[in-house]
């Protein structure tokens, strides 16, 4: 049998093996003390959890009778059975990956002897991991965050979507059972849901439209009054104007929460000082919803009006000089030459804030938290957003599987904006990178 | 020359639309920072400026609510943040753009996918994770939960911005022999300066104003950080001790939004090189 081949099953039976029989001991044994790990884990618990990440819990929490006391005794908790079942999913995953590559290794390094090479001893094999796999040794430390801080959670939370894990039925008391589509197809046949669900997603798309346009818009208005050349002082504007984005925005909304109070609030009150009528900001369901929009503008406008201002410094002079020897006037100018260059450097940015702004929490949550309440909805007010409904139903609702089909949902809808917008970009044609 | 009149009319009122803009961006600062000097605790005042200057509620602020701590475990977490943040991010962002390995396209796309859901959507099950670890109520869940987070927030720009960089300068560096890690080290590093500055003040900020998370994670007031204590304050006890809240909003509020006017310019090129490169 030839030496690559005799390597290749040799560690494909046992880890390091192969690699022994290839003479390199440490890194043999270093391999085969890897592989007899897994193996103590796999029969110590590890299948257990694999189990237990499909049958989600066999027993409850219960009272059993012992002698003359009846006692609780812990049943399975489902919940910490799916966590550790992924993470066990998890290491099977990366065991499979150490398998392949060390069947890999011990056929290189066979075919290497094969050819009467000289093998590297362990110590010239790890200085040569660090020049050949530079980039993954960097990036080692920033994925295992990323895969245990981000991407399981994630998992953990799409998973929930096809589960009962909702208010009655919490353990450690109930079992959660695997229900497959079921909540998607109550969220859009059962009526408590379907009709919450339908007028939020409209009020959502309405809201991302409508907070996209104005900031946009308002932001190019403004970079465009600032750029005149007849206005001097050019950056003590752009200063003052940039302030509410600078500010951090929790405490700005909450200022404004309180400046638009019915009763107290500043903003009635200089209404009433000009023998106005105040309104009702934040109770009444359509004036809250522009007040929303109101808040929103005047964060958001600074963003737009700073990236206007980058692409407005860059258009070249002498196309205006040339409109106005064609005699044009300034509304002219501005829609034929300012507005077509603005639009064409900044496009991929408003499908990229619209989708961003499906997703603003913060906005609705501190200035509304929903309200008014809408009491045909199912636990959320005629303000909330998708994600502040999502929000609500987890954390104060215990409705954990209803809320990871929204976030399922939003996930959704951005995806398919961000996508379409990304492939329009020039970074995704220079690179191509989903394909 | 008979466009002179009109040309004055549209300068006075360019100049006069600017004047009431900037008067409404002011305003709300203008107001918490008035607020913060009234007597009383009370929203309503018939004057916007008080009659009466005090700095009772700042001192109130320091006596009765434990502020100073708060102001002390929010620093603690967002230097930790932004240290370990910023240097994860720098690696990863670096390794992305300059090296070619296989599963690259893959990573970038699945980064992408990662900035899709919902921030909290995950929450639950952080906290589930947390709690197996014995992680709740401490400062370090939120420093390892804010610098991961930031990696995937913040990769793209980061990425986009060791692009512009020309590879002429390592190739230079390394047929003078340097490692992979000294030309990271020596020449990369030097000239990240204005990434590093926008990434680290986006991570800084991001701890500094987060709420949600930190209010699930922190359980005892001696633990909180000032965006849940303010946050606490001003939803608990309903617009009554408004006068507290403004003095709070104030002391956070001013040392962030001095940061990033001062820091503007970095910010613009930040902004702008996220938006350009996608």
């Amino acid at each position: 049998m030839p030496k690559k081949t005799g390597a290749a099953v040799l560690s494909a039976v046992i880890p390091g093996l192969g690699q022994m029989y290839n003479r390199q001991w440490l890194k043999g044994l270093a391999f085969l003390v890897t592989g007899m790990a897994w193996f103590y884990f796999m029969t110590h618990g590890l299948t257990g959890h694999l189990r237990g990440l499909i049958t989600l819990g066999e027993l409850p929490s219960r009272m059993v009778k012992v002698g003359k006391m009846t006692r609780m005794v812990e049943g399975d908790h489902s919940i910490f059975m799916m966590i550790n079942g992924l993470m066990a999913l998890l290491a099977l995953f990366l065991y499979c990956g150490f398998y392949l590559l060390n069947i890999r290794d011990a056929f290189m390094v066979g075919a290497a002897r094969a050819r009467q090479e000289q093998i590297r001893s362990f110590g010239q094999s790890l200085k040569y991991m660090g020049r050949r796999h530079f980039a993954y040794l960097v990036l080692a430390i920033p994925l295992t965050a990323i895969v245990f801080l981000t991407i399981l959670p994630l998992v953990f939370s799409v998973l929930l979507a096809f589960t009962n894990y909702a208010d009655p039925i919490l353990p450690p008391a109930n079992l959660v059972d695997w229900v497959g589509f079921g909540n998607f197809k109550k969220m859009l046949s059962l009526d408590v849901w379907s009709t919450t669900f339908g007028g939020i997603l409209t009020w959502t798309l309405c809201w991302a439209v409508i907070a996209t346009v104005t900031t946009y818009i308002g932001g190019v208005l403004v970079a465009v009054l600032i750029h005149q050349p007849r206005v001097r002082f050019k950056k003590l504007w752009r200063t003052l104007l940039i302030v509410p984005f600078a500010i951090p925005n929790m405490i700005s909304l909450l200022v404004m929460r309180n400046m638009f109070n019915n009763q107290f609030g500043p903003v009635n009150k200089y209404l009433g000082m000009i023998g106005l009528n105040g309104l009702p900001w934040l109770t009444d369901p359509f004036w809250a919803k522009v007040t929303v929009i109101l808040a929103n503008m005047w964060i958001g406008i600074p963003v737009t009006m700073i990236l206007a201002f980058g692409v407005l410094t860059t258009i070249p002079r002498d196309l205006y000089e040339a409109a106005e020897v064609d005699g044009a006037g300034s509304a002219h100018k501005f829609r034929m030459i300012t507005l077509p260059m603005v639009l064409f450097a900044t496009a991929p940015i408003l499908i990229m804030q619209f989708a961003g702004n499906i997703n603003s929490f913060n906005v609705i949550y501190l200035m509304t938290n929903g309200e008014p309440v809408n009491p045909h909805y199912q636990y959320a007010g005629d303000t909330d957003l998708l994600v502040t409904w999502l929000y609500k139903l987890a954390l104060n609702q215990s409705q954990y599987s209803f809320a990871s089909v929204i976030g399922i949902i939003i996930f959704l809808l951005v995806a398919t904006f961000s996508i379409w917008s990304y492939r329009r970009t020039r970074s995704y044609k220079e690179e191509d990178m989903i394909t | 020359m008979n466009r002179k009149p009109e040309e004055a009319a549209k300068t006075i009122g360019s100049y006069a639309l600017l004047i009431l803009l900037s008067c409404i961006s002011l305003f709300p600062a203008f107001w918490i920072v008035m607020s913060s000097f009234k007597t009383g605790n009370s929203l309503f005042s018939d004057t916007l400026i008080p009659r009466r200057m005090t700095l009772v509620h700042y001192q109130e602020l320091f006596e009765q609510t434990k502020y100073l701590q708060w102001f002390l475990n929010t620093l603690k977490v967002a230097a930790l943040s932004t240290l370990i943040g910023t240097s994860l991010l720098l690696l990863a962002s670096y390794a992305i753009s300059r090296y070619r390995f296989a599963g690259r396209k893959s990573m970038l796309t699945a980064f992408l996918v990662l900035q899709m859901f919902p921030g909290f959507m995950a929450m639950i099950a952080i906290y589930v994770l947390l709690n197996t670890l014995g992680l709740l109520n401490s400062h370090w869940a939120l420093v390892l939960v804010y610098s991961s987070g930031s990696i995937i927030t913040n990769v793209f720009v980061a990425k986009g911005f060791f692009d512009t960089i020309p590879k002429s300068l390592e190739d230079a560096a390394r047929i003078d022999g340097a490692s992979h890690m000294k030309v990271f080290l020596s020449i990369m590093m030097p000239l990240s300066k204005p990434m590093l500055t926008y990434a680290s003040l986006m991570i800084f900020n991001g701890c500094f104003v987060d709420f949600i998370f930190a209010d699930l994670i922190l359980r005892t007031e001696e633990k909180r950080t000032l965006a849940v204590g303010l946050f606490r304050m001003v939803n608990q006890s309903n617009s009554t001790e408004f006068t507290l809240f403004a003095a709070g909003a104030v002391l956070v509020a001013l040392p962030v939004t001095l940061l990033f006017i001062f820091l503007q310019r970095f910010l613009i090129d930040g902004l702008t090189a996220g938006a350009m490169k996608g």
